[in-house]
């Protein structure tokens, strides 16, 4: 039983980094309807800015500090490079067809990688995570301190993300402009600064996500793959639905850690990378029941 | 004052909508724009806020004005922070939002009255104050107008552009609104109405404009435009003679050319 539990628990760990991840793409394609392939740069970009922030900060106030603290100019210097990309590559492409904004973002993506990929080096970087992958007994069960801290740092972001969208101005406008544009225009909503916030703000989350994941083993150049486990995260969870993209990270995250650690038990015949097939599955799995998502609404095109 | 003059907009570089419209919204007054379907009455509205580049379209002649200001080059939300806001046809409400988030989007630029706006319009529109929570996709089309309505007045604008209010709605309903778009007038603002309901945008108006395939065929008061024979029998289904003025055959033929032109 602890056995199961304690997979769980990690499963919630990497599912509410995927949650992150998903949430941002899903942000970008309700005010856009893009999906951006630009995330996985973005996550790389903002893992690394960490990795050299933490020790130039040497030690700050409590354990921990200087790593979050580091999150946080991270998340901020990553949206602003979010915000540079949309305004240079995406914005001038505004009324094109939505197929060709999305290979622009591939572009942007691998452009973006080759640049971060200089400051990453060959190895791998520390990220500067205080605890490694020192582990913690909670409630009689073996977990990983940094899968507690991805469960704590995403639900403090995911709650100020609900306040933002639920009260603040921006959060309500970008609400509106998502469900009719033109109407939001004639409310004084400048669409054009809605496109901004929600890149800037997908690029934030992808920053905290990246240096999240990245306290196990560090940066290399192949974090970035991680990224995509958010694709099949937020067509699980319906493309456009914010709810969706939370619980379909988070039940990804958990099916991979459950397949991770019952597949080689039950079924060893199936070899040693089944967990990483797991997202795909799960999610051909649920689209044969519910083909929009499980919160994604019909029409998700609107005219 | 707004206004716009000689005004000829395109759409996807082909499509001649206006061409060479004059019209003139002064401050505090009703403005009537009548014209059947095509005529070009919401391409109008559109030059004037700045929503013609949503539609493919543009202004290739002429110029929109506001005191004598150039509005041709204006995006649409800073025409809205001029004061001139324009309710869409069909309503448009953002249907998955509450009541009262649709109104906090109408403040959208006026945050810092939010409070007090929130109160007016609440005591213009009592059936959306009983339900502030309620999503607006459930209000019934009258309602969804009102809120469309509500939502505008939000940044207690100069001038309100109404662009078919009482498009299917029922006659009391119809009524409501009217009654409503007067009171609104009564504070100040000024009402450019776009209407196929002649008979409701006449009584209440001051002025009135007729368009037709794009060009403005009539510009007189509104009193004027009520008594006009084309008005009548084209805008109010009613035909000379029905009404007991008996002046009825001498003029068919010209009638018959001007109904011509005016269904082209
Ligand atoms: N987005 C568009 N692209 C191309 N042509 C358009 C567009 N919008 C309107 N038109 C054309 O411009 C002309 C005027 O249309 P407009 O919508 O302004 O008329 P209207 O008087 O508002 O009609 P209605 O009473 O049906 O709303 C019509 O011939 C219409 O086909
Ligand atoms: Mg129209």
């Amino acid at each position: 039983m602890s056995t199961f539990l304690e997979a769980v628990v990690r499963g919630l760990g990497t599912g509410s980094v995927y949650a992150l991840l998903a949430l941002g793409f899903v942000i970008i394609y309700k005010a856009t309807s893009v999906i951006s392939f630009a995330q996985p740069a973005l996550m790389l970009s903002g893992a690394v800015v960490t990795s050299y922030l933490v020790p130039a900060m040497g030690v700050l106030l409590f354990t921990g500090f200087s790593f979050f603290f580091s999150v946080a100019i991270a998340a901020i210097i990553t949206a602003a490079l979010a915000l540079l990309i949309e305004r240079l590559a995406i914005r001038p492409m505004v009324g094109k067809a939505v197929f060709v904004v999305a290979i622009i973002t591939l572009g942007i993506d691998i452009a973006v990688r080759v640049v971060v990929n200089g400051f990453i080096g060959l190895g791998a970087r520390p990220i500067g995570f205080p605890w490694g992958l020192d582990r913690v007994t909670v409630l009689g069960l073996d977990v990983q301190i940094r899968h507690l801290v991805m469960m704590g740092t995403v639900a403090l972001v995911i709650t100020a993300l609900y306040f933002f969208f639920q009260r603040s101005k921006y959060g309500l406008a970008m609400r509106a402009a998502a469900l009719d544009q033109e109407a939001a225009m004639t409310m004084g909503v400048s669409v054009g600064g809605v496109f901004a916030l929600s890149w800037a703000i997908a690029g934030g989350l992808a920053a905290i996500a990246g240096s999240l994941l990245a306290t196990g083993a560090g940066v290399d150049r192949q974090l970035w793959i991680v990224a995509l486990v958010a694709l099949p995260a937020i067509i699980l969870g319906g493309l456009d639905s914010l709810e969706g993209a939370v619980i379909g990270g988070l039940l990804i995250g958990v099916a991979e850690a459950l397949v991770g650690t019952y597949q080689r038990q039950y079924a060893p015949w199936l070899g040693d990378n089944v967990a990483l097939v797991a997202p795909y599955a799960l999610m051909l799995a649920v689209l044969l029941v519910r083909p929009y998502g499980i919160f994604g609404t019909a029409e998700v095109r609107r005219v | 004052m707004l206004s716009a003059r000689n005004l000829e907009v395109v759409y996807d570089d082909v499509v001649l909508a206006l061409r060479g419209v004059s019209l003139e919204v002064p401050d505090g007054r009703i403005v009537a724009l009548l014209g059947a379907n095509g005529a070009g009455k919401t391409s109008l509205l559109r030059a004037l806020t700045g929503l013609l580049d949503v539609h493919e379209g543009e202004i290739t002649k002429g110029s929109v004005s506001l005191d004598g200001e150039d509005l041709r080059r204006t995006p649409p939300e800073a025409v809205v922070r001029k004061g001139v806001r324009q309710v869409l046809e069909g309503r448009r409400v953002f249907v998955e939002l509450s009541i009262e988030e649709n109104l906090k989007v109408g403040a959208h630029t006026a945050r810092a009255s939010m409070a007090e706006n929130l109160e007016r319009v609440y005591s213009l529109f009592p059936v959306l104050s009983d339900r502030r929570s309620l999503t607006a996709g459930y209000l019934s089309g009258g309602e969804q107008q009102m809120l469309a309505m509500g939502r505008a007045m939000m940044s207690n604008p100069r001038y309100l552009l109404l662009d078919e209010p009482s498009l299917g709605l029922a006659p009391l309903m119809v009524e409501a609104i009217r009654d409503v778009i007067v009171e609104i007038n009564s504070t100040g603002t000024g009402v450019l109405l776009v209407e196929q309901n002649a008979s409701m945008a006449l009584s209440i108006a001051h002025h009135g404009y007729v368009m037709e395939t794009g060009r403005v065929v009539l510009d007189k008061p509104a009193a004027e435009l009520l008594a006009d024979d084309d008005v009548r029998e084209f805008y109010l289904g009613l035909h000379p003679g029905e009404d007991g003025s008996g002046r009825k055959s001498f003029r068919d033929a010209k009638h018959y050319r001007r109904k011509k032109r005016w269904s082209a």
